[in-house]
């Protein structure tokens, strides 16, 4: 059931909250000891929040928008009161004595939140495996990564556990698992959903959006959370135009560019490059033109990437120090008790990039790697806007390839990386994009289509993105 | 330096203290060997002349951003000391900072 067609049943009174909550936990109770998704479900939370919501409609209040529908957040987005570990030791037992704006905003949409979900620890990886407390997995064929970092809150979606997931991108983390698991993934623009409440990792690149069965519930779910927050000096002030409002306009006359370097490049499967040929065809049979373009510069992203990310991560996590909160490592000095606390408390992935971040930021290295990456993303977002000159929308793989194996990459964290090229540009440059289901490939294994656009494009992206998903009915 | 002075044993002992990790020996083995195939990667970029492009922090242009200068509810003290490993008094208690001399 669609979180719409839920929100309405119980807005109406055709259908309690408490029976939604009730059927959505049945289905975890089946699936996650296998898959993996949740670090926390929060049951009688999730059956408290329920019935507050039927008692308001019994008492003829609207609940909201999302008026019981069950999501799942990533374990990264402070709940008041409710662990919030980005799935690291570090943060282990520890309790946000605050929401997240986001969540606060879903909650006041009438939403229920079922649990924290699984990520790779704080953010950083692409399969969901570099999390202390175990790997998800892919819920078509469980020896496979769901992708990452949000890998939990795509594979709740995927798996019915909840109508609607939020997760975090800093550089694909929501886009890249969405695609690998069959659902809807949305990075919107930077500033247009509130970070306060989401643990930092790289804060000019972090963005909260939402994961949903299908592109409409996604829209829902993005018009819920974003808007101005005066708690986050980077939310953008303006209001957005409606992107629910914009769905069904079509595509008639609209100019979409396919990005022939994040598409016809090596380590794209030819199967993806396939899907998304299929969709710009449907996309000229709707109306569109279709061409390709070059944004030159994209080809150097992954590369500023990490450098920019792990820079501003090495930056961000020197809060966990083991004074105020989470792990201490007890050392007879306070250099000795930061230095034990945070070898104890991070995994590899995470040192490997404070270590890199700390590198790229030290003295002697700093003009040649990160001031060079800097320059980069200027030239990414020059690129860009000369494309925008020519099309509304661009085209490109979410992922290069369909989900992989657990453990196939696990030992070259190069390989990794490179699960993110075609969704890189995207954070550097602020703007929006996302991930729609496309057909499968491999072993029926599904396959996304990225639709991108300009900063504050949303509107015309889910145009695209409905129309997309609309050629496949 | 340039780019291509490749990662050594004590660079990356280096990098270590300066972000305050305690690596273990077989870490730092790992790290340099690691780090080392990633900077590789990065070589691409730091070999770009792009002197005369204007760098970009943030996507954004940013701003300065005040609020009215109202008393308002903070967090709450017990929620927060609640979570500290070793709270003292309101205050959070850590080891030795300054040494004997």
């Amino acid at each position: 059931m669609s979180a719409r067609d839920i929100a309405a049943a119980v807005r109406s009174g055709d259908r309690s909250a408490r029976s939604v909550v009730e059927e959505h936990l049945a289905t975890i109770a089946a699936r996650e000891p296998e898959l993996h998704a949740f670090n926390l479900v929060m049951a009688d939370d999730a059956l408290v929040a329920a019935d507050t919501i039927d008692a308001q409609v019994a008492r003829g209040i609207d609940p909201g928008p999302l008026a019981g529908v069950p999501v799942a957040l990533k374990d990264n987005m402070c709940t008041r009161g409710v662990p919030t570990t980005c799935s690291s030791r570090i943060l282990e037992g520890w309790r946000p004595p605050y929401d997240a704006t986001a969540v606060e905003r879903l909650r006041a949409a009438g939403a229920i939140v079922i649990g924290k979900t699984n990520l790779d620890e704080f953010a950083m990886g692409s399969s969901t495996e570099n999390s202390a407390f175990g790997p998800s997995r892919h819920p078509l064929d469980p020896s496979r990564v769901p992708g990452g970092s949000s890998g939990g809150s795509a594979v709740a979606v995927a798996a019915d556990f909840a109508a609607l997931g939020f997760g975090s991108d800093t550089g694909g983390s929501i886009r890249q698992p969405a695609a690998l698991c069959g659902v809807v993934g949305v990075k919107p623009t930077y500033g247009a959903v509130s970070r306060y409440g989401l643990i930092a990792f790289a804060s000019s690149l972090d963005q909260i959006g939402p994961f949903a069965a299908d592109v409409t519930d996604a829209a829902i779910a993005l018009e819920a959370v974003w808007g101005h927050d005066p708690l986050d000096s980077t939310s953008i002030v303006e209001p957005i135009d409606s992107v629910v409002a914009a769905l069904e306009r079509g595509v008639d006359g609209m100019r979409v560019g396919i990005v022939t370097e994040l598409t016809d490049v090596d380590g794209i499967a030819p199967e993806v490059r396939a899907r998304v040929v299929a969709a710009a065809d449907a996309l000229t049979a709707a109306g569109a033109h279709v061409d390709t373009v070059s944004v030159p510069s994209t080809v150097y992203g992954l590369s500023a990437y990490y450098l920019i990310a792990p820079a501003e991560a090495s930056s961000n996590l020197a809060r966990y120090d083991g004074v105020r909160y989470g792990l201490r490592v007890p050392a007879p000095d306070i250099a000795d008790m930061n230095a034990a606390t945070r070898d104890a408390g991070f995994g590899a992935e995470v040192k490997r990039r404070i270590m890199l971040g700390t590198y790229a930021l030290s003295a002697g290295y700093y003009d040649a790697y990160y001031g060079k990456a800097q320059r980069v993303r200027t030239l990414i977002i020059r690129d860009f806007a000369r494309a925008y000159e020519q099309f509304d929308v661009l085209l490109s793989p979410t992922a290069p390839t369909v989900a992989f194996e657990i453990g196939a990459k696990s030992a070259d964290p190069l390989a990794m990386y490179l699960s993110d090229v075609c969704t890189i540009p995207t954070n550097l440059a602020g703007h929006c994009a996302m991930s729609v289901p496309y057909g499968t490939g491999e072993h029926g294994l599904p396959i996304g289509v990225q639709v991108l656009a300009p900063a504050l494009g949303e509107p015309t992206m889910f145009r695209v993105a409905r129309a997309i998903e609309a050629s496949l009915a | 330096m340039t780019p291509a002075a490749r990662l050594t044993r004590d660079d990356v002992l280096h990098v270590a203290h300066l972000a305050r990790l305690a690596l273990s020996d077989a870490e730092v083995d790992e790290f340099t060997r690691q780090l080392e195939v990633i900077l590789e990667h990065a070589d691409d970029v730091a070999a770009l002349d792009i002197t005369d492009v204007e760098p970009t922090a943030h996507p954004l242009p940013l701003l300065n951003v005040l609020r009215s200068d109202v008393v308002r509810p903070g967090v709450d003290r017990a929620e927060v000391l609640a979570n500290a490993p070793d709270p003292i008094d309101d205050r959070f208690r850590v080891p030795r900072i300054l040494g004997d001399s």
